[in-house]
């Protein structure tokens, strides 16, 4: 070998930040609460683990402000798995951020599960090593965040419900809006970007590719198998399930068909035969049933 | 082999899109792999990144793992990135216990080598078997090989710093010189990911091993 390489090594660039999400894909992370919990996602299949005190169904029932978790509640997590471990801030919380950094999680969720620390700006993510992960409802939303360095994004839905119909409706409210963009002439895409409240150049790109320059999961009261598979049918990549699991009467077993039918999402005898046997689904609350301001999916902008 | 050759992707998990479409650029069929039926007929299988631990759990319980290492013993040609690499060792370091593999090289391997996703990077590196410079290698929470057996043939390593160059890059103490490229017969691994940087070399190097299968 006579060529040697020249370039410097480098760490926390857009391709690994975004490629580690890309790894994620057809998988299933999952919320936990204690190291307990992370070792029976791990050992039903999950991807990944997002480390957090209160599942969001507890978070409603409770109130009160929601916060980054204990340090020392996530280093158990980590000592105990080996998946890669997430963990949320609260949106706008750059020093939450720092500090889960320092504590080495491998992605961070900028989340509206928690209560924003800044009603006006979210966390430059680009200042960060660690990806960020963050929500959206829609595709200006979504590009808004990548905007600010997200490097994975997930449809919110409405955490903590059991209630599936937000997601459905974030899920096919962003495709929709990538398949208009597809379909419009390049002169009307400047509007666009206007109207997305987006900047051009990512408009322009999301319309050249037909879909968002970062991996999309879906998460927000997704709870059975056949949740997970129809927002993998509906286009997510994967997917997020918070207190769907361990809310439920056997989380272990469930665990273990969600993860299966993400992967056969598209097999019904599959998803049919994970189904069975699963014991009770978490309760739930209907979305509606929640007043407007009680309702997570609304914070961030 | 006169035919186009079929060139399957496991697709349990991970980024099996970028494998595929690294794969159409090699003038091959390509087909996602998920049941034992799919292994008819293949020529070739591509092992893709994602979470080694999730594969393998559903390699056993959708009962392919068994079939697969059978057709892999039997010759089948495979390439396997990242976690592709971990289930082609014959043995993993720092993995789950119940963690199965698929032993097709004849190597150790452990896992989240390099650390965790802050220390994940990227870098240029020469690969032997690779025309045309080097190649831009990235790792994320990436495995290095521990050692190899004489029959494995070493197609690249990190490279080491150069002398008296600023230490601007960080990554992570004992990383240089670690094994992350190798070939034992007609099975490829690679601790990075070629399939997201667009560079479809390594993807050509394996399709060109298939085709003289």
């Amino acid at each position: 070998m006579t060529t040697s390489p020249e370039s410097v090594p480098q760490t926390g660039t857009a391709r690994v930040k975004r490629g580690m999400a890309e790894m994620l894909k057809g998988g299933v992370i999952m919320d936990v609460v204690t190291a307990e919990q992370a070792k029976i996602a791990e050992d039903a299949g999950a991807v990944a683990v997002m480390a957090l005190e209160r599942v969001p169904a507890d978070i409603r029932a409770q109130g009160g402000v929601s916060r980054m978790s204990d340090p020392d509640m996530i280093d158990g997590i980590i000592a105990a798995v080996s998946i890669p471990v997430m963990a949320k801030a609260r949106i706008g919380h750059f020093v939450e951020a720092q500090v889960l950094q320092s504590l080495g999680v491998d992605y961070i969720d900028e989340s509206e599960v928690l209560t924003p620390a800044d009603y006006a700006n979210h966390i430059d993510k680009w200042q960060f090593t660690v990806p960020f992960v963050c929500g959206a409802t829609n595709l200006g939303e979504a590009l808004r965040r990548i905007t600010e360095g997200a490097a994975m994004i997930r449809s919110k839905g409405e955490a903590g419900t059991g209630d599936v119909s937000n997601a459905t409706t974030h899920m096919r409210k962003i495709r929709q809006e990538i398949r208009r963009l597809q379909n419009l002439p390049e002169d009307e895409l400047y509007v666009a970007a206007k109207e997305l409240q987006a900047p051009y150049e990512l408009v322009k790109e999301v319309a050249e590719l037909g879909k968002l320059p970062v991996v999309l999961f879906t998460a927000g009261g997704i709870a059975t198998p056949a949740d997970a598979a129809m927002m993998m049918q509906l286009g997510a990549e994967g997917v997020f399930v918070g207190s769907g699991i361990f809310k439920s009467g056997n989380p272990a077993q469930r665990a273990e068909a969600i993860v299966k039918a993400t992967t056969f999402h598209d097999d019904p005898d599959v998803i049919a035969k994970v189904s069975r046997g699963l014991g009770e689904a978490m309760v739930g609350i209907n979305v509606d049933e929640i007043p407007q301001p009680h309702r997570l999916a609304e914070r961030g902008w | 082999m006169t035919a186009q050759p079929v060139v399957g992707v496991l697709a349990l998990q991970g980024d099996v899109r970028e494998h595929a479409a690294a794969l159409k650029e090699c003038d091959v069929r390509v087909r996602p792999v998920r049941r034992v039926e799919e292994l008819d007929g293949l020529h070739g299988i591509v092992l893709p990144g994602g979470e080694s631990t999730t594969m393998s759990r559903l390699l056993e319980t959708f009962e392919l793992l068994e079939p697969l290492k059978a057709r892999i013993a039997g010759g089948l040609p495979a390439y396997g990135s990242c976690a592709g690499m971990i289930m082609l060792a014959g043995k993993v370091l720092d993995g789950r216990p119940d963690q199965h593999q698929l032993d097709g090289i004849d190597m150790i391997v452990r896992r989240n080598a390099f650390g965790r996703q802050v220390d994940s990077f990227e870098e240029d590196l020469d690969f032997t078997g690779v025309e045309g410079g080097p190649v831009h290698a990235v790792f994320i929470r990436a495995p290095w090989v521990e050692s190899v057996s004489p029959e494995v043939e070493v197609l690249a390593r990190v490279p080491e710093p150069e002398p008296g160059a600023e230490t601007a890059g960080s990554i992570p103490a004992g990383a240089a010189g670690r094994i992350v490229a190798v070939r034992q017969r007609s099975v490829l691994a690679t601790a990075f990911h070629p399939e997201l940087t667009g560079d479809g070399r390594v993807h050509r190097l394996f399709t060109e091993i298939v085709r003289a299968s």
